[in-house]
C-alpha cells in the first residue's frame, strides 16, 4: 500500500480503510497475547513429539511415550483388580454357600451384588426383586428353579431356555392347541390348580386330571418340583395371571419365559454375589 | 501477496477458500482411508442379515440415537458397566454410524442377548410396565405393523456399493433370509447361519404369522455387540 495513513489525534497508523470518514486504527496485538501465542505453537511441537499425532500413510506417529488410551484403561483395570485382589482371591475359592456363611464375605458381596442387580436383572426383575408380570418376584419365598443360593448361582450362570448349553429347560405341554385335553377338561383342571390356593373349588375330575398329567412337574399335592422348574401352584403366587381365565389360557398354550445366560457377560465373582444378594432379598432357601 | 487482488476478485477469493480448506480436510481424512490401524484386524464382524438391516433402519427411523449411543469408551465405569470397549471394526458396516456419548438411555453397543425377546418387546410396548422410572416413550405401533421388506435386496445392494462386502448369494436370499430369519419353520437354518454367522433366529415379537417391525428392530437389538469374541483376541492388538 503506497499511502501511509497515519491518524492525526494519537499519530497511529491506520489500516488505510476508510467507511464514512471513519479509519480502523492499526493498533499492533498486545504483546502479553502475541508471547502466549507463539507458546502455545511451541507447546504443540512437544505435544506432536510425545503423543500419538500425525498421520502418515499407512499408519501414524506413535509419540515418543507410547501413549494409548486403551492400554491405559487397561493398566487402570489391573491397578482396580490388584486393589480388589485379596477379596477376589476369597471370592474365588468361595462356594456361594461358603459366602453366605461368612458374614464379612457376605457384606462385601451385598455390597457389589446391589450394583451389579440393579444395571442387570433389575430392566426385568424389578428394583430389589420386586418382579412384574411375566418375570418373577425374587423377594420373595417362590422359587420356580430353586432357591438355595446354588441354585441361584446356577440359574444365573446359564440362564432358563437361553440357548445356552447347560440352560435349564422346561416346557409346558401345550395341552389344549395340542389336543391333548379337551377345553372341558382344561377347564375342570383350572378349576383344581386354582382351589389348589383355596380359590374355589374342584370337581373330581379336575383332580383325576391333574394326578394324571401334571404332578411330573407340579408334584402330586402341586407344590412344584424345582428340579424340573415346574412352578409351586398352592401359594397364590403367579407369573401369568390368577385369574380364571389366564390359568385356562396357561394350560391351552403355556408361555415360557427366557433369563439370558450370564456366564458370558459377567465374571464369576460377580455373578457369585449377586446370586448371594437375590439369595438375601427375602426368601432365599 | 497483495490482498487487493483476492479481496476484489470474489471468484479468486472463493478458490482460494476452497483450496485453504481442502487441504485442511485431506489431511485429516485421507490418513483415515489409507491407514490399516484404523480399523482393527478382529474376527467375527459381518454384515447385518437382511433383517436385522431393517430394524437397524426403523432403529435410526425412530431416533433411538437421539437418547441411546452405541460407543462403550474405554473408562473403567463404562467398561464395568457395558462390557468391552467398542472397536472400530465393530461399526465398519455401518451407515451411518451410531456413536455418540448422548446417552438419556443406557448404552446399547453390547445389548445383545442382555434381555429376552420377550423383554424387548413388552419394554418396546411400554416401556414403564418393566422400568417404573424410564422416560422412553413407548413404540407400541412396531408390534402391529407388518414390516416393508419388498425392497430388503435393494438395501443390500446399496451398501454393497459404498463398501459393505454382500455377496451376490446374500443379495439373491434377501427376501426368504427376512422371512426365516424371523419366523421361519421350515427352513434350514444352517444356510442362513452360514451366511450370517451367529444370526439370532427366532419368532421375535411372538406372533409366527407375520413380520412386523418388532421383530426387525429386536432382532437387530439382539445382534448388537455380540459378533467379536473378545476372548480370542489379545489386548495388545487393539492398543492404539
Amino acid at each position: 500500500m503506497a499511502d501511509r495513513d497515519t491518524d492525526a489525534l494519537t499519530g497511529i497508523e491506520t489500516t488505510g480503510h476508510e467507511w464514512d470518514g471513519i479509519k480502523e486504527l492499526n493498533n499492533p496485538l498486545p504483546r502479553w497475547w502475541l508471547y502466549l501465542f507463539y507458546a502455545t505453537i511451541i507447546w504443540s511441537i512437544g505435544y506432536f513429539i510425545v503423543y500419538p499425532a500425525w498421520p502418515t500413510l499407512s499408519t501414524y506417529s506413535k509419540g515418543v511415550i507410547g501413549y494409548s488410551s486403551r492400554a491405559e484403561l487397561d493398566r487402570h483395570m489391573e491397578e482396580v483388580k490388584a486393589s480388589r485382589s485379596a477379596w477376589l482371591e476369597r471370592f474365588e475359592a468361595a462356594s456361594v454357600d461358603d459366602i453366605v456363611g461368612d458374614t464379612e464375605l457376605l457384606q462385601y458381596a451385598m455390597a457389589g451384588g446391589r450394583t451389579i442387580f440393579a444395571d442387570n436383572c433389575a430392566p426385568c426383575h424389578g428394583a430389589g426383586g420386586a418382579g412384574a408380570k411375566e418375570y418373577p418376584i425374587l423377594a420373595d419365598d417362590d422359587w420356580i428353579w430353586g432357591g438355595t443360593p446354588e441354585a441361584i448361582y446356577t440359574t444365573l450362570l446359564y440362564g432358563i431356555r437361553s440357548g445356552h448349553d447347560d440352560a435349564l429347560e422346561s416346557e409346558m405341554l401345550r395341552f389344549g392347541e395340542d389336543e391333548i385335553l379337551e377345553p372341558a377338561q382344561i377347564e375342570a383342571v383350572a378349576d383344581y390348580v386354582l382351589s389348589l390356593s383355596g380359590n374355589g373349588a374342584a370337581s373330581e375330575e379336575g383332580q383325576e386330571i391333574f394326578l394324571e398329567q401334571c404332578v411330573a412337574c407340579h408334584g402330586e399335592d402341586g407344590t412344584g418340583v424345582a428340579d424340573f422348574g415346574g412352578p409351586n401352584l398352592t401359594d397364590g403366587i403367579w407369573l401369568y395371571g390368577g385369574s380364571r381365565e389366564a390359568v385356562i389360557s396357561q394350560i391351552n398354550a403355556p408361555r415360557h419365559g427366557v433369563m439370558p445366560a450370564w456366564i458370558d457377560r459377567l465374571d464369576d465373582v460377580s455373578i457369585k454375589q449377586v446370586s448371594v444378594y437375590v439369595h438375601a432379598l427375602g426368601g432365599g432357601e | 501477496m497483495n490482498h487487493r487482488i483476492l479481496e476484489r476478485n470474489v471468484i479468486l477469493l472463493a478458490v482460494a477458500i476452497l483450496l485453504t480448506v481442502a487441504i485442511g480436510g485431506l489431511v485429516q481424512l485421507v490418513p483415515l482411508y489409507t491407514m490399516e490401524v484404523t480399523i482393527e484386524e478382529v474376527e467375527g464382524v459381518r454384515p447385518y442379515t437382511p433383517l436385522e438391516l431393517a430394524g437397524r433402519n426403523i432403529y435410526v427411523r425412530e431416533g433411538c440415537y437421539l437418547c441411546h449411543s452405541q460407543q462403550i469408551r474405554p473408562f473403567r465405569d463404562e467398561v464395568e458397566r457395558y462390557g468391552h470397549y467398542s472397536l472400530a471394526a465393530e461399526s465398519m458396516y455401518d451407515h451411518p454410524f451410531q456413536w455418540g456419548s448422548k446417552r438419556t438411555g443406557p448404552d446399547l453397543a453390547r445389548v445383545g442377548g442382555k434381555y429376552s425377546n420377550e423383554w424387548h418387546v413388552a419394554h418396546l410396548i411400554a416401556p414403564r410396565s418393566l422400568v417404573p422410572e424410564t422416560v422412553m416413550p413407548a413404540y407400541p405401533f412396531l408390534a402391529e405393523k407388518e414390516l416393508k421388506f419388498d425392497d430388503a435386496a435393494d438395501h443390500l445392494r446399496t451398501l454393497r456399493m459404498v463398501g459393505v462386502p454382500y455377496t451376490d448369494e446374500q443379495i439373491e436370499n434377501a427376501l426368504d433370509d427376512i422371512a426365516n430369519q424371523a419366523n421361519g419353520e421350515e427352513f434350514d437354518p444352517d444356510a442362513l447361519l452360514e451366511r450370517y454367522p451367529k444370526a439370532v433366529i427366532g419368532d421375535f415379537d411372538g406372533d409366527p404369522e407375520r413380520v412386523t417391525e418388532m421383530d426387525a428392530l429386536v432382532a437387530y437389538l439382539q445382534m448388537l455387540g455380540t459378533l467379536v469374541d473378545f476372548t480370542a483376541v489379545q489386548p495388545e492388538q487393539l492398543y492404539r
